[in-house]
């Protein structure tokens, strides 16, 4: 048995018939949304498509002009205060930008959610903090501050804070973004080993084709603001939605070039993809 | 020193103290509490984790203080027969090279 999976219900995430607007703009559209104990969700959709809309209402930051979000058996919006609070604590985000505190060493930053929840002492605290950086490769940094770290260091110390608590459900925003195809993949291992180790659920926004079909156990593709498809790696690469298709016809920035080909797209008049 | 989450053997030499069941912030201070009691009077102390379905960090936390207190007081401090889900959450720690873990 896997960590916590005894406690954790069937399906960690179930988003029914979710409608949600900015202003007078309707930017989700009776979206339906599945995740299950265990899985690693990527979501993957253009700009404007409702990728972060859906995570920012799946974590409770806004209230849905219709439909209905149960996150770990709890349907957010019915549950108290103090019972959404407690909800959170099963709860890890990672965010694109990192978000460390930046006037707190990396140390402090991982430490925070268990200053801020529990009552262990420091000597356990100091214990679980190291142990995290350990975990995602960070050990002994625990002094740097966040000024003091690479862009990959960034998302690895942010991924620790994520994971401090141990929560039941990590979301991940574009863990891949702006980093080397080195660094990039060793983030990808880190994940999967995340998931294969303690059990966690994953639901991971990335724009990154490579690190999508390398972690995704499901792929979600949001268009328009609505799930236009949920399927397995395989079955989204064979896709003949033209929408899919565009969007795994992106090349990589890492893909190798065919210079001839190059050429003909940057200089003949009717050039189209073959 | 018996209850649902630790029962323990002693005698002159050793004490070995069987966890069971789940491990977490609700109870991961009596298995800290234990493991350090159990070193006050023992030279040698296991922790036998063979029936531990679910540790968190601050159980693990609580057995990585043990082997903190064993070290600085002379004693020994060793793990034995990990459960499949403490042994891959002692792996992904990388801790299974500093504890001493017997089968």
């Amino acid at each position: 048995m896997t960590s916590q999976n005894h406690k954790t219900p069937d399906k960690v995430i179930e988003v029914t018939d979710l409608v949600t607007h900015y202003g007078t703009r309707k930017i989700l559209d009776g979206m339906n949304f599945e995740v299950e104990r265990g899985e690693i969700r990527v979501i993957m959709g253009g700009s404007g498509s409702g990728k972060s809309t859906l995570l920012w209402y799946i974590l409770g930051l806004y209230k849905p002009t219709e439909g209905r979000i149960k996150v770990l058996g709890e349907d957010i919006n019915q549950i108290s205060f103090n019972e959404h609070l407690k909800l959170k604590q099963n709860i890890g985000v990672s965010f694109q930008s990192g978000a460390l505190f930046s006037s707190m060493s990396v140390g402090e930053n991982v430490a925070f959610p268990l200053r801020e929840f529990t009552d262990l002492d420091e000597n356990t605290i100091r214990i679980i903090t190291r142990m995290k950086l350990e975990v995602v490769n960070l050990g002994g940094f625990h002094k740097l501050m966040p000024s003091q770290l690479s862009g990959g260091m960034i998302k690895r110390a942010a991924l620790a804070r994520a994971i401090v608590m141990d929560p039941k459900l990590l979301f991940f925003d574009e863990p891949s973004a702006g980093l080397d195809p080195v660094v990039a993949s060793e983030i990808d291992d880190l994940i999967l080993s995340l998931r294969d180790n303690m059990g966690m659920s994953m639901v991971v926004v990335t724009h990154e084709l490579e690190s999508a079909f390398k972690i995704a156990d499901r792929i979600t593709v949001l268009d328009q603001g609505k799930n236009l498809l949920t399927a397995s790696v395989e079955e989204v690469k064979k896709s003949k939605n033209k929408r899919i298709m565009d969007l795994l016809q992106r090349r990589s920035r890492h893909d190798k070039l065919d210079p001839e080909e190059y050429l003909r797209r940057l200089t003949q008049e009717n050039y189209t993809l073959s | 020193m018996k209850s649902d989450l630790i029962n323990f053997e002693k005698d002159d030499h050793h004490c070995t103290l069987f966890v069971q069941g789940d491990v977490d912030l609700s109870n991961s201070s009596e298995l800290r509490k234990t493991i350090l009691s159990a070193l006050k009077t023992s030279p040698l102390v296991e922790v036998d984790l063979a029936d531990v379905t679910y540790i968190d960090s601050s159980g693990i936390a609580a057995l990585v203080e043990g082997l903190q207190y064993a070290n600085n007081h002379d004693k020994s401090f060793h793990l034995k027969r990990l459960s499949a889900h403490v042994k891959s959450i002692i792996e992904l720690a990388r801790l299974d090279q500093v504890f001493t873990i017997d089968d």
